[in-house]
């Protein structure tokens, strides 16, 4: 067996703030394998996007990676140097936002964007980056790239501009690509291209895909396995299938029933009461445990690891399956 | 009976006011057509008493407008809207007050709707007070009754809109909904923002209301879950018309317009197994511009000749199914 695109070994990312450190990402660990999906789900304040970020090296200030190590290729890019980092980011490895009219500069016609790319990374010639950059908007289902090309930002349609940064992202095959919430602002019709090229295009460069969403409907048709996260920590992992219908976490499992597509109608959802605890105010112990339905007062004590199978695991005292804790 | 809500034939427009460079050119006679954006053309529906109504589409295709037409927001630019029977336009101003009472709207975005300088006290008590509905001396008393309908405490009298969350806000924003007693709630994608395990919370406050309160909706979403779960009818909208109405259960097992078939084709489900995402070409047109004949044609898997000259008018194919499109369902499956 080859060695995994990605490991995350423990990572840890903390914010200073009023003169403590918030512990945003708590001891994530996750591996990636060539030419796989991994589905990273969580709601708001889970530290889902804080932890796609931390792999690019892209926590600033006040913020820090305060742990744990990321293997990229082999190799554990966590605290590089910015000159080390330049080559591996936008070549190696590519991330995608929610918001591509952040990405994109707004003053820039796409061309020199996308030409600025290839050119970071490679030697090649005016005319061949252009003629690059016309195949990649083509590549990304663009209708008309050269008018595309000659554009500016916001002239394009929000699911073209998510388009032109996922052209982006892929111009140099990386090994892995992450996708931060990029179809959460677009329509049903226009999610659907877009999972849809991204699905096609990582599959035939063999690029790791982690796709970062809070809504476990788009994972569910698209990802091999599912990470969910909450507080900051990984709750649950294994295959989609077995995490979608037979979930270990009392967590995963009200997600699951919240979903109003799971739902007779007009049946009351199952409800998660309450609501995520703040970064600053975290319970001691399980996070989930105010809100949870199984918890006892053992729980107020660091939660194990309950394996079912090699590959399924949740960071629970009391799983909904048989399980065994290590 | 006469239904609560009916929208006849009702369109509106929205000018767009010429720029600086467009004004100077018509003074020196320059001749161009104004433009304008037909957000919502010849809508009709009708909403009885005690219904729920999802009303389905894509960004721009008008539906929010159309939940302003109906809460009384937005007057209509062609077209009638009748409350019990009985015009809008032609009511005096205090039958008007009234009326607008008994509609009331619920935003997507619970910040920016409420007032961030107001107390909720204020927020959710100024309205029934200034109508009469309370007398002010009452006014605690009741605001605290409108909050516990939406499960939150008397304390939450004294704070502000910023010192709560999210889920918590969007119930301020329908407690100051329902201390005017009204009758049906307009909810423009009140539950869009919130996270999944919230809009569990609010949805199923929703159901709770109405069957407390005997409450109608019209339920406005870009979210088919949400809708098949809340919604008895349901009606999708495209660039401004009503393109399918049927009744929840038909439209989500036999939808008829190939436009519905494909957004629910589209929509993610919570279903484990890898799925080939299948992409619908193109994008919704622009308002500005509306192709001729039928407004999805450049997009419809199904088009034919016909599709690109003539506008489909809505025609029954069910019970209180209607669809607007040429082409019958068994031609494209």
């Amino acid at each position: 067996m080859t060695a995994p695109v990605l490991a995350l070994e423990n990572l840890s990312v903390g914010f200073r703030a009023g003169g403590r450190e918030h512990v945003a990402v708590d001891r994530v660990s996750l591996t990636v394998n060539r030419g796989e999906v991994l589905g990273l789900v969580g709601e708001s304040g889970s530290g889902k996007s804080v932890t796609g970020l931390a792999l690019m090296g892209l926590i600033e200030a006040p913020g820090r990676v305060s742990g744990g190590r990321i293997l990229f290729e082999g190799r554990d890019i966590a605290g590089l140097p910015e000159a080390e980092l330049r080559p591996l980011r936008g070549k190696r490895m590519a991330m995608i936002f929610q918001d591509p009219m952040t990405t994109l500069n707004p003053v820039l016609r796409v061309e020199t964007q996308v030409v600025e790319a290839i050119r970071a990374h490679e030697r090649v010639g005016a005319a061949a980056a252009r003629a690059r950059a016309r195949e990649a908007l083509v590549k990304v289902g663009i209708p008309a790239p050269d008018e595309r090309l000659r554009a500016y930002p916001h002239q394009l349609s929000g699911g073209m501009r998510q388009r032109i940064a996922i052209a982006i992202a892929l111009l140099h095959a990386p090994a892995l690509l992450i996708a931060d919430e990029p179809t959460t602002a677009l329509d049903v019709t226009i999610q659907a291209q877009i999972l849809a090229e991204a699905q096609a295009l990582c599959a035939e460069m063999g690029t790791a895909l982690i796709w970062i969403t809070h809504d476990l409907a788009v994972v569910a048709g698209l990802a091999d396995r599912l990470c969910v996260m909450y507080a900051g920590r990984i709750v649950e992992g294994g295959p989609v299938a077995d995490v979608i219908e037979a979930p270990l976490h009392p967590y995963t499992a009200g997600l699951i029933g919240s979903a109003p597509s799971r739902n007779a109608r007009g049946v009351p959802l199952t409800q998660i009461p309450g609501m995520v605890p703040s970064l600053v105010d975290r319970p001691p112990g399980c996070a989930f445990a105010p809100r949870c339905p199984a918890a006892t007062p053992d729980c107020a004590a660091p939660p194990p690891t309950a394996l079912a199978e090699p590959s399924r695991f949740a960071l629970c005292r009391h799983p909904l399956q048989p399980a065994r804790f290590t | 009976m006469k239904p609560l809500l009916s929208l006849d034939a009702v369109s509106k427009r929205f000018g767009t006011s010429p720029s600086l460079a467009a004004r100077l050119a018509g003074l020196l006679g320059e001749r161009r057509p104004p433009s304008a954006v037909q957000a919502v053309t010849d809508v009709n529906l009708s909403i009885e008493a005690g219904e729920v109504v999802g009303l389905v589409g894509e960004s721009g295709c008008g539906k929010s407008t159309l939940a302003r037409l109906a809460a009384g927001l937005h007057a209509p630019s062609r077209g009638r809207v009748l409350q019990d029977g009985r015009d809008r336009a032609g009511m005096s101003a205090a039958e008007r007050r009234t009326a607008a009472l008994a509609v009331q709207m619920i935003f997507q975005d619970a910040t920016a709707a409420l007032n961030p300088r107001l107390r909720v006290l204020d927020i959710v008590g100024e309205a029934p007070v200034t109508h009469g509905l309370v007398p002010a001396r009452d006014r605690r008393a009741y605001v605290a009754e409108q909050l516990a309908r939406v499960s939150l405490g008397p304390d939450a009298m004294a704070r502000y809109p910023h010192q709560f969350s999210g889920g918590q806000r969007a119930r301020i924003g329908i407690a100051r909904a329902l201390a005017v007693k009204p009758r049906m709630l307009v909810c423009d994608e009140s539950v869009a923002a919130l996270d999944v395990s919230i809009q569990a919370q609010v949805l199923n406050l929703f159901l709770e209301l109405r069957r407390d309160l005997g409450l109608t909706y019209l339920f406005v979403s870009h979210d088919l879950g949400v809708v098949e779960h809340i919604a008895s009818r349901v009606a999708v909208m495209y660039l401004g018309r009503l393109v399918e109405v049927a009744p929840a259960e038909t439209l989500f097992a036999q939808p008829a317009h190939p436009y519905t078939i494909s957004l629910l084709a589209q929509t993610p489900k919570l279903v484990p197994g890898k799925r080939r995402f299948q992409a619908l070409p193109g994008e919704p047109p622009s308002p500005l511009a509306p192709p001729p004949g039928c407004p999805f044609h450049p997009r419809c898997p199904a088009a034919i000749a016909v599709c690109r000259t003539e506008l489909p008018l809505p025609r029954p194919v069910g019970a209180a199914h209607t669809v607007a499109c040429h082409r019958d369902r068994g031609a494209f499956g």
